[in-house]
């Protein structure tokens, strides 16, 4: 394919000169069947226009940091192929329901600040000294919170977030993912310490149950899950709700949320 | 002018000095300290390790097999005594890790698994499925969030070290986001920036693995240790190179030439898939040369085979492989081979550092990739690096909380006509640069290529020569580079240029060392010189920095204590 080339559409945007964003075009070639969305950045900030500004790095998935709005959809741009999209032009934009700092770069200085408030770390009544060895646990243990581990931070579940978009107060599937994962580790003891922050009005009780967060998960995790069975986990171990499953029931937000808050109030107070 | 001033300040946010930092803090609960990243710790390239942690982990494994087995793998580079408190300390960590939540694989009885790895003649890597590095580095990244005394500097790039009267002070950084250079002063520093696999075209590394910390230290005089030790790991994806883990043959993959034989029978008959990555990116390329590869659109490769292990066990142990193989090559590892061939991977060179990451500046430590601890020597094992990472990492915070309880206070004065001066070099040499017309781009993908050329698997006099020849008209060319981007906010274009000049700095001593080293040992083979030669060379390369010259060589002594050089045959 000597000639193939594919129009990439890039949102530009400089806080120094520009009102607001805007869109810039690019034709590039498209050289090789296993280009991906990240390649075709990194041609046209080699070859075109060095000012373009975008995060990479692994370029295979793990990492987290390429995130962005693809044809409308929050993809990795490391594993969104050409030719999924050839002879279509690719518009890339910067994730959906963030601050923007420049072109396709986003400010998750609010995610950091989330992540650090569900204390993503083991909380233990008593710490086992080092020279006690390890904590045996199962893999069938591991498969408790597994999934929930996996978070890669790529905020691609935050772009694709309804309620997010709504209100950024909001705790969000990826932290709420985590603090699941902790409260689910064998190792753990801190659900008690975790409730206050996952138990807010502003945490689970405001998602939606759209599942757009686990569709667009680059690595399979089901944030959704987490916060229908976050919920579950909440109430059950408060020990004072006489019908926990109740609310669980994947029902609009707001009703979730009119119907808990008493309960969520005594959760707190634990 | 008032700076940030910290006890201990870390620059990098990988594994290495993520537990540098917790150490500082739990070795002095009163201490400050800072870290400095160009990224958000978990972009940090520590993501992307894959197969595990070597420890002694079992009743059966020792001491002295571990030691024995990374020793020999050094090709008898390493610094024995280095190597014997490394595997005693390894284990420790591992169980740390474990405190801290690492999802390690279990055992069926709920003890840490191991799984054999390569050039290790027991089963002693412990790991996380195939994400191995992701999990540690999130583990630790977020245990790092519960100490108030570690405070962040995210994206932000060191762009030189402050020595004042012999002594490291503290560093100058570029805010990424404002594109402010800031004083971060600190009575002791530690470097934990990873690797340099940039430097090359076809490498696993991320493209934030640019030797930024072996470049400062080698500009404040600190000389880089052994740098002509490139680790090739013999199982890149063609094209991308993405790194398919050593676990893949742990677990019992098979690696196959274009006849369907394990020609590696040739080579490492008695370790066969589990010999060290050295020698077996070497066959490789023989089998290359010899006509029995595969050829594609991308070069020549090899099957990496797993059919015969089973879905189920795949799923288990291998399920980020699978993962890759259907999203970047189109495959599925159940049913169909994996084409490989050998890619840069890992530097076993870098920052000269002792078994504390103490430097030769006051003040200044190295830990992880972009130190040279004596550990790894000519050839690293695979899973001695994430173990390295921990167990270096936390001695050189320990150490460097230590000595900061007892250094005298880090004064202004020069500091701030320091910063002036560094602020100053990069606005009038990158962003005020009116002349410049060379494409930086072009400029780093021809030095990629040239290291690819010239210092690859094999090396010869002659390449090597050219390659010192073609970095320095590079060096020259990037002193007329141009700067599209003159924004302050975000301007990843000076980040670029930033990078590829310290990566131009440290591939010239990859280069110059490699040709002074007229020896094969470990990764370092030259067709010209196809034998060891313990006589000359049992000693390590530093490279010092030399103004607008060939860098200058020394060499050190080898510190042997229990494990004298024999043949290293497999």
């Amino acid at each position: 394919m000597p000639d193939k080339r594919i129009t990439i559409r890039a949102t530009r945007y400089d806080p120094d000169r520009d009102e607001k964003p805007r869109l810039q075009s690019y034709d590039i070639p498209f050289y090789d069947e296993s280009m991906v969305v990240l390649d075709a950045l990194n041609y046209i900030k080699s070859d075109i226009d060095g000012s373009l500004s975008y995060r990479w790095s692994c370029r295979m998935g793990i990492c987290g940091s390429c995130g962005m709005m693809v044809n409308g959809t929050p993809k990795l741009t490391c594993n969104a192929f050409l030719r999924d999209y050839w002879p279509g032009a690719i518009t890339v934009q910067p994730l959906n329901n963030f601050p923007l700092i420049r072109d396709l770069v986003i400010d998750m200085d609010d995610f950091m600040h989330k992540l650090k408030s569900i204390k993503p770390w083991i909380i233990r009544k008593q710490e086992l000294p080092l020279g006690a060895g390890e904590h045996h646990q199962t893999n069938e243990q591991i498969d408790d919170f597994r999934q929930f581990s996996e978070c890669i931070n790529c905020m691609l579940c935050y772009a694709a977030c309804p309620v997010y978009g709504l209100n950024n107060e909001f705790l969000g599937p990826a932290a709420i993912a985590l603090a699941r994962r902790y409260n689910l580790d064998s190792r753990d003891q801190g659900l008690k310490q975790r409730l206050p922050v996952i138990g807010d009005a502003e945490a689970i009780w405001e998602c939606s149950f759209v599942g757009e967060c686990s569709v667009v998960c680059p690595k399979g995790v089901d944030p959704a899950r987490s916060q229908t069975s976050a919920e579950g986990i909440s109430l059950a171990h408060a020990g004072e709700l006489v019908d926990a499953q109740a609310p669980l029931l994947p029902i609009c937000g707001a009703r979730v949320h009119g119907a808990a808050a008493g309960d969520l109030a005594a959760v707190a107070s634990l | 002018m008032d700076f940030e001033s910290y006890d201990v300040l870390v620059v990098g946010g990988g594994l290495a000095g993520l537990r540098a930092a917790i150490a500082a803090v739990e070795a002095n609960p009163r201490v400050r300290v800072g870290m400095v990243s160009k990224v958000y710790p978990m972009r940090s390239h520590t993501v992307s390790a894959e197969g595990g942690a070597a420890a002694v982990m079992r009743p059966e494994d020792s001491y002295e097999t571990h030691a024995f087995d990374t020793i020999k793998g050094s090709d008898y580079l390493a610094d024995q005594e280095v190597v014997e408190a490394f595997v005693r300390e390894a284990p420790v960590e591992i169980i740390q890790m474990e405190h801290w939540g690492c999802p390690w694989s279990r055992d069926p009885d709920g003890k840490i698994s191991v799984r054999p790895f390569g050039g290790m003649t027991t089963w002693r890597t412990c790991f996380a499925a195939d994400k191995s590095g992701f999990h540690m580095l999130h583990t630790v990244f977020q245990t790092s969030l519960k100490y108030p005394q570690i405070a962040r500097h995210d994206e932000a790039f060191v762009t030189k070290l402050l020595i004042e009267d012999s002594r490291c002070v503290g560093v100058v950084a570029l805010d990424i986001r404002t594109g402010r250079f800031d004083a971060i002063t600190a009575k002791s520093v530690i470097l934990a920036t990873g690797g340099l696999g940039r430097v090359y075209a076809f490498t696993t590394n991320g493209n934030i693995c640019t030797g930024d910390g072996m470049a400062l230290a080698y500009r404040a005089g600190v000389g880089l240790k052994d740098m002509e030790m490139v680790q090739f790991h013999p199982t890149g994806l063609p094209f991308t190179g993405i790194l398919i883990t050593e676990a893949v043959r742990g677990e019992g993959g098979y690696l196959l030439n274009n006849e369907g034989e394990r020609f590696l029978k040739r080579y490492v008959p008695n370790k066969m898939e589990l010999g060290p990555r050295d020698i077996i990116s070497r066959a490789m390329i023989t089998e290359f040369e010899a006509g029995r590869g595969f050829d594609g659109p991308h070069g020549k490769y090899m099957h990496l085979d797993v059919r015969h292990l089973g879905e189920k066990m795949i799923d288990r142990k291998l399920p980020f492989m699978r993962e890759l193989g259907r999203e970047f090559v189109g495959i599925d590892i159940v049913k169909d081979p994996i084409p490989v061939r050998p890619v840069q991977h890992y530097m076993m060179g870098g920052v000269d550092a002792d078994i504390s990451g103490v430097t030769p500046i006051l003040g200044l430590y190295a830990a992880g990739e972009c130190a040279n601890v004596g550990l790894n020597g000519g050839n690293r094992l695979g899973s001695n690096s994430l173990s390295e990472c921990l167990v270096f990492g936390a001695a050189a915070g320990r150490h460097a909380a230590q000595y900061a309880s007892t250094a005298k206070p880090v004064s202004a004065n020069p500091v701030d006509a320091m910063l002036w001066d560094e602020a100053r070099r990069v606005e009038s040499g990158y962003l005020e640069k009116k002349d410049g017309h060379e494409r930086m781009g072009a400029i780093r993908e021809e030095m990629q290529r040239e290291m690819d050329a010239g210092a690859g698997v094999f090396r010869t006099k002659e390449g090597l020569a050219k390659l010192i020849r073609q970095l320095g008209g590079l060096r020259e060319r990037f002193e007329r580079v141009k700067i599209e981007d003159s924004s302050r906010t975000f301007n990843t274009e000076l980040l670029a240029a930033l990078e590829l000049d310290f990566m131009l700095e440290v591939s010239q001593t990859i280069a110059v060392s490699a040709l002074a080293r007229e020896e094969s040992r470990g990764a370092h083979a030259r067709r010209d010189f196809p034998e060891r030669d313990d006589a000359k060379f049992l000693q390590h390369t530093l490279a010092f920095r030399r103004e607008s010259a060939r860098p200058r060589l020394e060499y050190r002594d080898v510190h042997i204590t229990n494990f004298q050089p024999q043949a290293r045959t497999y």
